[in-house]
């Protein structure tokens, strides 16, 4: 009977959705063995209820005032010492800038194979098999990560988090969460978050991206207005990124982002193969673009032919009555 | 000071992949090959701080012999040296493997500090740079996007989600680069008349006293299956802009 392990991600509001996602995919993996997740951070163990209703029979939990910003050597070593003689067969992890750190780092120090990124699970003969896209989604490639514990990592929006249930209670046990000042080598001097309602691209269900068809930077504040009304992410192609109308952190695509919500709308995107690569594995994927041969328009599942400025803000309108 | 810096040889990001028939590998033969973009980064931030206060800078690589290619793309951009490991053994390394043995390569001499990309684009693991610190006990920091070293530290800048940190590691330290972090340089015609002539030592498997096994089984690859038909809407913009919100609703139910 297996027992899996998941790092919980926090953010202001709470558990993040990928750690919700974790915890379910844990559960479903674990049958009836157990589910532990661990929580590290400072005022974070008011979650480890919600950890329970989402699928953990048992949270560890290290609050601290001293680790409210994340710091890697923190968070390793605290790991290493939960993980010591327990047991652990799996340990799920949500994907984010932190955890790919986080899950590298520790599968080298536990000498166990680490899968990064996968995006479905299958059991065959009792051995999951993970399935991680490549080469930012033109291929998939199917592992098994050995070890105690093997570590994956799970992109957001593509596993299921279970329905909160109210009447199922995890035991709380807490975490050591004082570490040697010899081991911090690590020193965080600033941690600045984005505004609150900010939605991470890779997180972000809805995500409304812009390329070279927007004709003027100043124009994606009609992509702005229409991913507020949406509670959208914003993304942009890399030609947009790199004529510097967009951040690097919105580009979508092979030496950006790989993302999957479920809807994209691209807006002006012609789709150059490796803007493709990062968006296609979208559900539902929507492309405006002027020019009808636009390669975007072969894995649109809706398209419109016109000019996206013009779009734009009749969308905005009527999503705005949709939703009203 | 003594920087190196880890590339690898990826397939060009414009490149259509293709899978072996059996599945069991991509299909890499005739695909044109570059310097991990990432890497690139990795190679312009060593030379940048080389060029300010001076030292050198090593290029060290796992691969097969196509990869010289990569390595003489970056001593032509302007690092001084080459180590790599070429062994038929090591083909097919997985990326645990591979930031082992680029951990021995590194341990054979002192650095003060390891650059490399923060994820090589055909695995996309973002793996290597954490586990080389690991295995060789350094602090690192990922995803730079801007760097300053002095008084025995790296200062690094970056983007965590939405989080604006600011990191700072004591030397020796493990980095991965980010896009932002520099413009990388084209290489020189004199770079590249240059880098043939710029040492490099070959080294092996045994070389290294070492025999990686996979921590990952790889049970086979696949292409993803091609998307179905899609509709593009006709008529009047504004009548069209009406269908596709009525579809997102109730047909796709994405909204």
């Amino acid at each position: 009977m297996a027992t899996i392990w998941v790092y919980l991600e926090t953010n202001p509001k709470g558990l993040s959705k990928a750690s919700l996602e974790a915890l379910g995919e844990a559960r479903r993996l674990a049958g009836d063995g157990r589910v532990t997740g661990v929580l590290i951070g400072s005022g974070v163990g008011a979650l480890a209820e919600a950890a329970g209703h989402h699928g953990a029979d048992e949270v560890l939990v290290a609050d601290d005032a001293a680790h409210a910003d994340f710091n890697l050597d923190v968070h390793v070593h605290l790991m290493r010492r939960a993980l010591d003689g327990a047991g652990a067969d799996l340990l799920l992890m949500p994907v984010s800038v932190h955890c790919r750190e986080l899950s590298a780092r520790l599968a080298a120090a536990l000498d166990t194979g680490l899968a990064p990124d996968c995006v479905r699970s299958e059991t065959v003969d009792g051995t999951v098999h993970w399935t991680r896209p490549i080469y930012a989604g033109k291929a998939f490639e199917t592992v098994t990560p050995g070890g105690s514990p093997g570590i994956v990592t799970l992109r957001p929006n593509n596993f299921e988090a279970l329905a909160p249930d109210t009447g199922r209670a995890a035991s709380v046990t807490p975490l050591e969460a004082t570490i040697d000042a010899d081991r911090l080598r690590l020193e965080v001097r600033e941690a600045v978050a984005a505004a609150a309602d900010k939605v991470p691209l890779t997180e972000a269900a809805i995500i409304v991206s812009g390329g070279r068809g927007m004709k003027d930077p100043a124009n994606f504040a009609l992509i702005e207005k229409l991913a507020g009304t949406l509670g959208a992410a914003v993304g942009a192609s890399r030609a947009v990124v790199d004529a510097g109308w967009r951040p690097h952190a919105e580009q979508v695509g092979q030496t950006g982002k790989t993302v999957s919500p479920v809807l994209y709308i691209a807006c002006g995107i012609s789709g150059a193969i490796q803007h493709l690569a990062g968006m296609s594995s979208s559900r539902t994927i929507v492309a405006v673009n002027k020019d009808p041969e636009a390669p975007i328009f072969k894995v649109a599942d809706y398209g419109i032919v016109g000019d996206t400025l013009e779009v734009l803000p009749l969308l905005d309108e009527e999503f705005k009555k949709l939703l009203a | 000071m003594k920087i190196a810096v880890l590339v690898k040889q990826v397939a060009d990001t414009a490149a259509k992949i293709e899978l072996q028939p059996d599945g069991s590998a991509v299909k890499l033969d005739d695909v044109q090959k570059v310097l991990n973009p990432y890497d690139e980064f990795a190679v312009e931030a060593a030379i940048q701080l080389k060029e300010k206060d001076g030292g050198e800078v090593t290029v060290v690589n796992v691969g097969p012999d196509s990869a010289d290619e990569a390595v003489k793309t970056a001593l032509a951009m302007g690092c001084d040296r080459a180590v790599v490991l070429r062994d038929g053994e090591a083909q097919g390394l997985d990326p645990a493997g591979t930031a082992a043995v680029l951990a021995a390569m590194l341990a054979r001499e002192e650095f003060d500090l390891v650059l490399c990309g923060k994820q090589a684009v055909d695995d996309d693991a973002h793996l290597v740079g954490p586990a080389v610190a690991e295995r060789l006990d350094l602090p690192v920091a990922t995803f730079a996007t801007s760097l300053e070293v002095a008084d025995g530290k790296a200062v690094v800048g970056r983007d965590a989600d939405g989080i604006r940190e600011t990191l700072a590691v004591p030397l020796p330290a493990v980095l991965t680069c980010q896009k932002g972090l520099n413009e990388p340089r084209y290489p020189s015609l004199p770079g590249i008349m240059q880098a043939a002539r710029k040492p490099k030592d070959v080294v092996t498997l045994a070389d290294l006293g070492m025999n990686p096994e996979p921590r990952v089984a790889r049970q086979g690859m696949t292409l993803p299956p091609p998307r179905a038909e899609g509709k593009v809407l006709s008529g009047e913009i504004p009548d069209q802009v009406k269908e596709l919100v009525q579809l997102l609703r109730n047909e796709a139910r994405a909204v």
